[in-house]
């Protein structure tokens, strides 16, 4: 199985410890393990096979996103393989294809550039992008633009004269500023001004005013794998804490012997397991239906953004005073729960679709 | 489309037709609380005509119990025609035409462990609703310690004599037949001395009384074996092998009261009932939203380990999680189903006290949320202890 051979290749390529030597020698992302992926076709997984992808799907991608939450594996996966790649689908033109190609060999990466406040919002966008003779000038600033200070294009969302509209470009287009920020994850997220940036009709991705018909799917697609890596996350995160327990002795038995620590384990297994169930449920809805995935992947989103920060906090507990050292990697899985948490809307966010699509 | 698919979209149509041509309009209401159940049997009295004629057409058709062969009773519907039979069900609002232990529980259970002749002999009445049966498992010195009880069943060659006392009887005063653990060997370890034999509930000696539950209603009973004489050949499995059984059956138990975590006591969906509540309290929203968040992933949950089951992966530990938090999750809903009705919902005759009250023994029949957590965490898990 596909997930099998992922968890092979990452216990040996990026462990958490991978993690921690990124951060250690300041660095965000591995450029040679991005290129390792992309030769397994990961980098490719939603990319149709004529534009040399392995276009395997959406369940697969949140398979491959769940093994690489196990062990907190930094990558430009989610930013590129599965947000960019989904946007560049639901436009059929040559350049679309080009850019499809460039993603799957691992050439070029991708950042998603949307919030602009504290929390996700893209409807509520203000960046400009005023029409000017053929094209465009943007100006604003874009946050937490994850993967943006390694990225090589940007997608940034801006307001047009009647609408959103979806723009490609470069990075380093001129009057682009980023700024990297030392994130609590220790992973890429950047700040980025746009200064009298100027666009022209061909950066635009999907029909001027209309940013939803391709973005739409993007963030589905998007938010359903980052709701498969919480959940490996907290599956990881759950099973170091499993193994403690059955470890470490205090009163001269192991403490996973006490029932008030069994139950809460017990627990936390039940909750990863009907969350796995949403992971799945979304993945298949994005790959059989996916014009009505919302309700699936909102679903998806809230439980694992709940599931993952259950995991880890009772992981620290369970882990006593190690669970709070830097030297353990719990921190490190903690830390990446709550910006998983934010990132792509939160659980409020979500649970809110929810609730419209049942009713209430 | 595939073959699979085209002969899957022939069944649903075929069925679709058949079920707007014989649900009788009555039962077309989606009821499935306690005063519109049919849970059959001989001392059955038929809520109405329509009660009656649809459950008579789906026995015709085996849809009593849509997955058993049909030599059984069943209509022998492969998992997916299953999940189309449920779909085509709720898509007419129609009311299940029977429920019973004898579906849920004991036919599993014989399905898996009884002879040829025990299937011949006790499915086919149950799939036709003719004999209703109840379980007889709890005892005031086994509850959660369920391998502990005491009540025996003596060798006595060509019969067994039954003597002891079951306690929680779900419905033996209105049973045809009781199956019970009973021990068969009082020297054994604990779980090594048990039967499960089936007794009719009107052999001499057998008595029940019911127990006044705080929801006002008495779906439990005590039930007395005194000096009951039990034909020799209505063991299922081998003689004081009956925990596996139990177990067995346990475990499908624990799946049908965790499918009633999916939906509201009334069977609708939680925005629905704070919609007509007129309710404009965030609090409450806030909850029910996470309520909902839950239970849709717990259904989820529920088809997912059915397919499992399909495919020949048996959810066995896998049905205590699911019992757990079905049943938490019930809890949980019909707080905040109370919570939305006000004070509307504390007049008795307004229905959703006793649903609401009802609930709290879910977390306690079939083995406790407790028990649950700890079979989790030694078989699942590989926790010590």
């Amino acid at each position: 199985m596909l997930a099998d051979a992922a968890r092979g290749f990452l216990d040996q390529a990026a462990p958490a410890a991978h993690l921690r030597r990124l951060r250690d020698s300041g660095q965000t992302q591995d450029r040679a393990l991005w290129s390792e992926m992309a030769a397994m076709g990961w980098a490719g997984v939603l990319v149709p096979e004529e534009a040399g992808g392995s276009d395997m799907g959406h369940a697969a991608a949140c398979a491959l996103a769940g093994e690489m939450g196990k062990t907190l594996v930094a990558s430009p996966f989610l930013s590129t393989a599965v947000i960019a790649a989904t946007a560049l689908r639901q436009v059929s033109d040559a350049r679309a294809g080009q850019a499809l190609a460039r993603i799957a060999s691992g050439e070029v990466t991708y950042a998603l550039a949307i919030d602009e406040g504290a929390k996700f919002a893209p409807e509520a966008t203000q960046m400009q992008a005023r029409a000017e003779g053929n094209g465009f000038r943007l100006n604003g600033e874009k946050r937490f633009v994850v993967d943006g200070a390694n990225a090589k294009r940007l997608l940034v969302l801006a307001r047009t004269d009647a609408g959103l509209t979806l723009f490609d470009l470069p990075a380093d287009r001129d009057g682009i500023i980023r700024e990297g920020q030392a994130m609590i994850d220790s992973r890429d997220a950047a700040r980025i001004a746009f200064a009298d940036v100027v666009a022209t009709g061909e950066d635009v991705l999907g029909q001027v005013d209309d940013a939803m018909t391709v973005l739409a799917p993007a963030l589905r697609a998007g938010q359903a794998a980052l709701a498969a890596e919480m959940a490996g996350l907290a599956a990881g995160a759950f099973g170091m804490t499993v193994e403690y327990l059955k470890e470490r002795k205090q009163f001269g038995v192991p403490i996973g012997a006490f029932q008030a620590l069994q139950h809460r384990a017990a627990h936390l297994w039940c909750e990863c397991e009907v969350t796995a169930s949403a992971i799945l449920n979304a993945g298949r809805m994005l790959d059989e239906d996916p014009d009505n995935a919302a309700l699936a992947v909102s679903l998806a989103k809230a439980r694992a953004t709940d599931t993952a920060q259950r995991a880890v906090q009772e992981g620290v507990q369970m882990h006593g005073g190690i669970g709070m050292t830097d030297a353990f990697d719990m921190g490190f899985y903690m830390k990446r729960a709550r910006v998983g948490a934010e990132w792509l809307g939160d659980y409020g966010y979500h649970a809110n679709i929810v609730a419209q699509a049942r009713g209430f | 489309m595939a073959e699979e698919d085209r002969a899957i979209a022939a069944f649903r149509d075929e069925l679709r037709a058949w079920l707007e041509a014989n649900c009788p309009a009555e039962m077309r209401d989606g009821r499935n609380d306690e005063a519109s159940i049919c849970w059959g049997g001989k001392n059955w009295n038929f809520t109405s005509e329509a009660q009656r004629t649809w459950l008579q057409r789906c026995v015709s058709k085996g849809y009593t119990v849509p997955t058993w062969p049909i030599e059984y009773g069943g209509a022998g519907l492969s998992r997916d025609q299953e999940k189309v039979f449920h779909q085509e069900m709720h898509r007419l609002n129609a009311r299940y035409p029977l429920q019973s232990f004898g579906i849920w529980m004991l036919g599993p259970a014989l399905l898996h462990f009884g002879t040829h002749e025990q299937k011949l002999h006790y499915l086919p009445p149950i799939a036709r609703g003719e004999i209703r049966w109840c379980q007889g498992y709890s005892e005031p010195v086994a509850g959660s310690d369920l391998a502990n009880v005491q009540s025996r069943a003596e060798d006595k060659g060509d019969h067994w004599l039954v003597n002891g006392q079951k306690i929680w009887t779900s419905y033996a005063d209105q049973a045809d037949w009781i199956f019970a653990l009973l021990r068969t060997d009082r020297e054994a370890p604990k779980h090594k001395g048990i039967s499960f034999i089936l007794l009719d509930m009107t052999s001499p000696g057998v008595t029940t009384r019911p127990i006044k539950l705080i929801s006002g209603a008495s779906p439990f009973c005590e039930t007395f074996f005194d000096d009951v004489q039990v034909p020799r050949e209505q063991v299922v499995g081998e003689v004081n092998r009956g925990w596996d059984v139990a177990k067995y059956l346990l475990t499908h138990e624990r799946e049908m009261i965790s499918a009633a975590g999916g939906t509201m006591g009334s069977g609708r969906a939680l925005g629905a009932v704070l919609a007509d509540s007129g309710s404009t309290d965030t609090v409450l929203r806030a909850d029910a939203m996470r309520a909902e968040v839950d239970g849709l992933a717990v259904a989820l949950t529920l088809e997912r380990y059915k397919d499992q089951a399909d495919a020949g992966q048996g959810a066995g530990d896998a049905s205590a999680m699911l019992k757990y938090m079905g049943t938490e999750l019930n809890k949980r809903n019909l707080e905040l189903v109370m919570a939305a009705g006000g004070s509307d919902a504390l007049i008795w005759e307004d229905g959703r006290a006793p649903n609401w009250l009802r609930t709290k023994a879910n977390s306690i029949e079939g083995g406790t949320s407790e028990v649950m957590l700890s079979i989790i965490s030694k078989r699942v898990l590989g926790l010590p202890g």
